[in-house]
């Protein structure tokens, strides 16, 4: 008779076998009185995991039945914990994983079935399971330790931002968080800060050298590892710029602007401050306008410009007071892609035939897109207008050639309409 | 909450339109540009308010009474893991496919795709799609890589080279191209099926086979420069500018290509074609509901999307034929 139930229950033909199942599990609930319950758990949980689709049909049976349980394994955690007689061991149990026995204990499912069936029926005992519609007092309800939503370890800030008062504070400023958690590490960092001892106190010193509220966001997203500067260099750096005769409010534009500035070391700002001074051969003053101007040649590595002056001076053919003047205009350049410096360079002065002077005295047109430039002089010569002598009459001037939007390009310089334009630029 | 204005938006953007791609950018970077543009325009939509939900502070008096009982407040607090600044943009990737590629030396139209219009161009390719190209080319040079910007390997004289001459090889290789399509359509030459299709244009390989120029004549001679129009199928652009290669050393002189300009690509033309003033979204969106609307009027039936697409292209080739007999009527 045993046997055959448990053939039925193994077999599990849909709602026959919930029915089959209650009247079999009363039956074993009178014969099997004596099995252990430390060796419950471990056959349970595995039993279970054999189960497969019939796990689910179980489980909704017995949800009918009772309303307290909802995820299998974890109601069988919280029942061996409750009613654990050997602590340690069912807290072991608890945690192992449902699959882990799973191949060991195919070929006796006889044993799993009654081994189940013994648990089933000793949770169907009225006794078992407080119900969750009882009353407890509010010191009751207290104690209960809610197992923490936050995850140990994760891939992304999301999970703790709503637990974590630095984090949910820094987004209140405006810091990227998403961006942030790209990085490696920065995460980490972000989440160990404690707001009032770390982070306060920077912002602070920020808006004491004058940096504005609404700038913080836009730096820490930046630069979030001004917050793990100590405060002596950030203070020591601040007074290293003062001393160089930079008035407060350019260095709190150019912090504004350049975040990373404050983590560079008074050493390597000064070497940066004497090779533009010397390179250039600029005066002190000028040094301090171009640096005000783009604050983060003071940041980046000096290679780069290096290279830069050498081709303005060796491929392009500028003699040194002409790059002098060209930089005091356009500091950009500086920093500019080679490629395409020398790409704009050899259209303008070999397509377009501007000479050097000219282009001194226009630099703007050094840091234009070269698609636009090539498309809007294309127009003109098409037009019979591209004319860039100044001496020679109905002269076009290379800066409002390069700066004007299209719309008064055409109707000022190109004396066109708009829509011809467009359709020129499909012809080329 | 239901759909966000930024979906919404997204379902209007997919579909198929054209760009002109200009001469010296990889087409690989035309469709990222599209496709950084498409996100800043689908990220604009402002985005749905925080979610809230209620939580419970625990706010114990004294120590004193702590034990007696606790006062706890329910507060309704944003939830800012679903803020924007924590869990990134809605929008981050967008697929956008190319059709035919253009080179980089190249410019013209340039098919593509957004979403769901991926498919469609995948149907699109598989039937038989002519182009349209015009070829800038100039006499007395030939280099390496058939364009002026290669090494000069031959200069040449070129003022022997008459119109005339150059209509004769363009006919030539007109000839040649066209034995070459009969070879490829997979019927049979002496039946009445082949003759019906030989005279609506339809005959010609399905799928991939060599490139085959479907039409060839010469639009502007001014020696040393000439222009010449293209009509071909399953082309490269270095193809092309072999062919301009080949005419020079036919005409026994040299002859480089100056610029591929392509300006028509199946049903798409360059009057549909986007210039990069044009490639923000609103633009692009304004394109794919036109490109939508055109379908919908062009195909009276629902079915065989292959064989209308095929007769629509057909229909540009056989006038294009027909002013080819014209031209060659009138010579």
């Amino acid at each position: 008779m045993a046997s055959t139930c448990a053939q039925l229950c193994l077999r599990g033909t849909g709602p026959l076998y919930s029915k089959t199942v209650s009247s079999t599990w009363q039956y074993y609930t009178r014969v099997q009185q004596r099995i252990k319950v430390t060796r419950v758990p471990t056959k349970v949980i595995s039993g279970l995991s054999i189960r497969g689709n019939h796990t689910t049909a179980t489980t909704l049976t017995r949800l009918r039945w009772k309303q307290q349980i909802c995820f299998y394994s974890d109601s069988a955690a919280k029942y061996l914990t409750n009613e654990a007689k050997e602590g340690t061991n069912t807290q072991e149990l608890s945690r192992t994983k449902v699959g882990a026995h799973k191949t060991s204990l195919l070929p006796t499912r006889d044993a799993a079935l009654t081994t189940e069936n013994s648990h089933i029926s000793l949770d169907l005992d009225p006794v078992a399971q407080p119900s969750a519609l009882e009353e407890i007092s509010d010191e009751e309800a207290i104690s209960i330790s809610v197992p923490s939503a936050i995850p140990p370890a994760s891939t992304t800030l999301r999970d703790y931002v709503d637990k974590s008062e630095t984090l949910s504070k820094l987004v209140q400023l405006g810091v990227n968080l998403w961006k942030l958690e790209k990085r490696p590490n920065v995460g980490s960092m972000l989440l160990r800060l404690n707001f009032n001892t770390d982070v306060t106190p920077r912002l602070l010193f920020l808006k004491d050298i004058g940096v504005e509220d609404s700038r913080f966001g836009y730096i820490i997203s930046h630069n979030p590892f001004i917050l793990t500067e100590s405060l002596e260099n950030l203070q020591a750096r601040v007074n290293y710029l003062k001393s160089k005769n930079f008035s407060s409010e350019t260095v709190a534009s150019m912090v504004s602007r350049a975040p990373y500035l404050l983590n560079f070391s008074v050493n390597r700002l000064d070497n940066r401050l004497g090779f533009y001074q010397q390179q250039l051969s600029l005066s002190a003053n000028n040094t301090r306008n171009i640096v005000a101007r783009l604050p983060r040649l003071l940041c980046g590595s000096l290679e780069p410009v290096k290279e830069n002056l050498k081709v303005c001076e060796i491929e392009l053919g500028f003699k040194r007071n002409e790059i002098q003047h060209i930089v005091l205009a356009v500091p950009k350049l500086l920093t500019a892609n080679k490629r395409k410096l020398t790409e704009i360079f050899d259209f303008i002065h070999n397509t377009m035939k501007v000479p050097h002077h000219l282009i001194t005295k226009f630099p703007q047109v050094l840091n234009s897109k070269y698609l636009r430039l090539r498309e809007r002089h294309l127009f003109l010569e098409y037009l019979g207008k591209a004319q860039y002598d100044p001496t020679l009459p109905s002269y076009i001037s290379l800066d409002r050639l390069v700066s004007l939007p299209d719309e008064t390009f055409c109707t000022e310089l190109a004396l066109a309409t708009l829509e011809d334009f467009y359709l020129f630029q499909k012809t080329l | 909450g239901g759909s966000s204005g930024a979906i919404r938006t997204f379902r209007k953007l997919e579909g198929l339109f054209c760009v002109y791609k200009p001469a010296g950018v990889h087409w690989k970077l035309v469709r990222d540009s599209i496709e950084t543009n498409l996100l800043k325009g689908l990220n604009a939509a402002p985005s749905q308010p925080l979610p809230h939900e209620v939580r419970l502070l625990a706010q114990p008096r004294h120590e004193s009474e702590a034990s007696k009982g606790l006062t706890v407040s329910a507060v309704s607090v944003p939830v800012l893991s679903k803020h924007p600044l924590v869990t990134g943009p809605e929008f981050q990737h967008i697929r956008v496919g190319v059709g035919h590629r253009l080179d980089t030396f190249s410019s013209g139209v340039l098919v593509l795709a957004v979403g769901n219009g991926n498919k469609a161009l995948n149907d699109f390719y598989t039937t038989r799609v002519t182009r349209d190209y015009t070829l800038e080319a100039e006499f007395g040079t030939a280099t390496d890589n058939f364009t002026n910007t290669g090494r000069v390997v031959e200069r040449s004289t070129y003022d022997h080279i008459t119109q005339d001459k150059l209509e004769r090889v363009l006919s030539m290789l007109e000839g040649v191209n066209q034995k070459t399509l009969l070879t490829y359509s997979s019927i049979d030459m002496r039946s009445q099926e082949a003759y019906e299709m030989a005279v609506q244009g339809l005959l010609g390989p399905e799928g991939k086979s060599t490139p085959i120029l479907t039409g060839l004549r010469c639009i502007r001679f001014q020696p040393p420069n000439f222009t010449l129009e293209v009509q071909c199928l399953n082309e490269t652009q270095k193809y092309l500018r072999k062919i301009v290669h080949e005419i020079g050393l036919e005409l026994r002189s040299t002859a480089v290509c100056n610029g591929v300009r392509c300006t028509r690509d199946g049903l798409f033309t360059l009057q549909d074609a986007l210039i990069h003033h044009h490639w923000t979204a609103a633009d692009v969106m304004q394109a794919i509901q036109l490109y939508h609307s055109t379908k919908k009027n062009k195909k009276p039936s629902k079915a065989a999307n292959k064989t209308s697409a095929l007769q629509t292209s057909e229909d540009n080739i056989t006038e294009t034929q027909q002013s080819e007999i014209n031209d060659g009527v009138a010579r």
